[in-house]
């Protein structure tokens, strides 16, 4: 072990027993509500197909970029509340608040839609807050954050239109969208409150049913913390028809726009014709112990990243 | 290069123009492209400027390396230096090397940057000795307050050295700010 190396985990072995006291008080608060904590294959034959994540391949497999498609089939085999922590990669993603390899809490319940999700966040995040004795605000990096329930809920179109000057949920534009939503909307979100952001527009949200009434939202949300994209979560798509045709389509976009060869993942399509009424989050858990641990980079709270490993 | 191999010190070409990625900012909303946002230095003129690019982009790589030279004679505006390695000679104009002209001697090694055979830029000694071609008398008033006087060294370049330099005399200069550092004693 090199001297760097030592002095490097020493520095942080205080964010890591916080981190790992915040797994523990994470398992604590869904056990209690009678979740089943499941483990699904870091290895598949196949994964969602999605134009903007980029698979790490395995001996033809691919590795995990997030556990859904297998939560979704246990659900429609009946587990009615799984969670799990999911070591999870994408291939490129290294930044301040990206690991190529990182941790995925999901977790599901049948019978409830997005608005279960947020609830259910709000109450973890407090419980964590608790057990660390927290309190109701807590510091992060420039910012005191109030914690208090319920936290901020905006749609899309009002977030938009506030700090980037148009609506995507009329002209769906991925590009512009992406750029403003980190550089435009994002930054501009009130740095002192937990923001829900609700209601993407239908085409960037491949897994989630569309808003009862509202055709050209999706009902999915991500939780926005002191600048860190924290979770994502949707009321799932239980169409199997609509989700196979939602599938191929961004099958053959990546096959046209990137070369990059797909397979559907058929045995998931399948499940979706029994998968009851449900909803689903998927937190980082890295960026969450980030947030309590005041870090400014994914390196403060991993032993070994990508560069160190 | 795909723009997911871009990193912190990479060299790449943009518009003809090599620059080096001085900050590199990933920035990826999880579901959707990623954003890169970067410091970059322009290697031929060394103005800074910042740039955002989206996943997907493509760049090709500056081919920029560094070889030791030898700086042998002026001729007009070209400076004319030997490869110390294959002592091929190669030229670099006057207006590139800007203010490091002053302090190029005959004999001088510098570090030259180039793009492929094609010279950037130069790093100099940080000091070298200069020899005093032309000196100012000091007056009185001189001597009572700055304690400086102009001089010019054999480069032409002007600079302000204490008042006991004399015509003749070496004496060290920085050249990163262009300033006399201590007179050079000749030992005979």
């Amino acid at each position: 072990m090199t001297e760097d190396e030592s002095q490097r985990l020493e520095y942080l072995s205080s964010n890591l027993k916080r981190r790992a006291f915040i797994y523990q008080i994470t398992r604590d608060f869904f056990n209690k509500q009678g979740f089943l904590e499941v483990e699904t294959p870091v290895r598949s034959p196949a994964i969602a197909p999605e134009k903007e994540i980029t698979p790490i391949e395995s001996e033809g497999w691919f590795l995990s970029t997030s556990p859904e498609l297998y939560m979704k089939r246990l659900l429609a085999a009946g587990y009615d509340r799984i969670f799990q922590f999911n070591h999870c990669f994408r291939k490129g993603e290294r930044g301040a608040y990206h690991n190529p390899e990182f941790s995925l809490l999901e977790w599901y319940r049948q019978g409830v839609n997005y608005s279960q999700m947020m609830q259910d966040t709000e109450q973890m995040v407090a419980a964590i807050a608790a057990a660390l004795g927290t309190g109701k605000t807590l510091k992060y990096r420039d910012n005191t954050i109030d914690l208090s329930l319920p936290w901020e809920r905006i749609t899309v179109s009002q977030a938009f239109q506030k700090y980037a000057g148009w609506d995507p949920t009329n002209d769906p534009d991925m590009r512009r969208f992406d750029e403003d939503t980190v550089l435009k909307v994002v930054p501009n979100l009130n740095p002192h409150r937990p923001v829900f952001l609700i209601d993407y527009p239908a085409p960037m949200a491949s897994l989630a049913r569309l808003k009862p009434g509202n055709p050209r939202v999706a009902e999915r949300v991500e939780l926005f913390i002191g600048g860190l994209e924290l979770a994502n979560a949707y009321s799932e798509l239980v169409n199997q028809k609509e989700q196979e045709i939602r599938f191929r389509k961004e099958i053959e976009q990546i096959k046209k726009e990137q070369n990059r060869v797909v397979p559907m993942p058929e045995k998931f399509i399948k499940a979706v014709a029994h998968l009851p009424e449900c909803a689903g989050n998927a937190l980082g858990m890295d960026r969450l112990v980030m947030l309590f641990c005041n870090a400014a980079r994914i390196d403060e709270v991993m032993p070994f990243t990508v560069d160190d490993a | 290069m795909d723009i997911s191999e871009v990193r912190k010190g990479s060299k790449i070409m943009i518009d003809g123009v090599p620059y080096n990625v001085e900050e590199a900012e990933f920035m990826k909303p999880g579901k959707g492209s990623a954003i890169y946002r970067y410091k970059l230095r322009n290697l031929v003129d060394g103005s800074s400027t910042n740039k955002t690019y989206h996943s997907g982009e493509k760049f090709t790589g500056a081919n920029v390396n560094t070889r030791e030279g030898q700086f042998l004679y002026r001729e007009g505006n070209n400076f004319i230096f030997m490869n110390t390695d294959t002592f091929e000679q190669y030229t670099i104009e006057e207006t590139l090397l800007g203010d490091k002209s002053h302090f190029l001697k005959e004999g001088t090694i510098v570090t030259t940057m180039m793009l492929e055979e094609k010279p950037l830029d130069i790093t100099l000694p940080i000091f070298v000795e200069l020899k005093v071609t032309k000196s100012d008398i000091a007056t009185k008033t001189d001597t009572v307050t700055a304690q400086l006087k102009s001089a010019t060294v054999e480069t032409g370049y002007q600079i302000d050295v204490p008042t006991f330099i004399k015509e003749g005399d070496t004496i060290k200069v920085d050249t990163r700010t262009g300033t006399y550092v201590e007179r050079v004693v000749t030992k005979k």
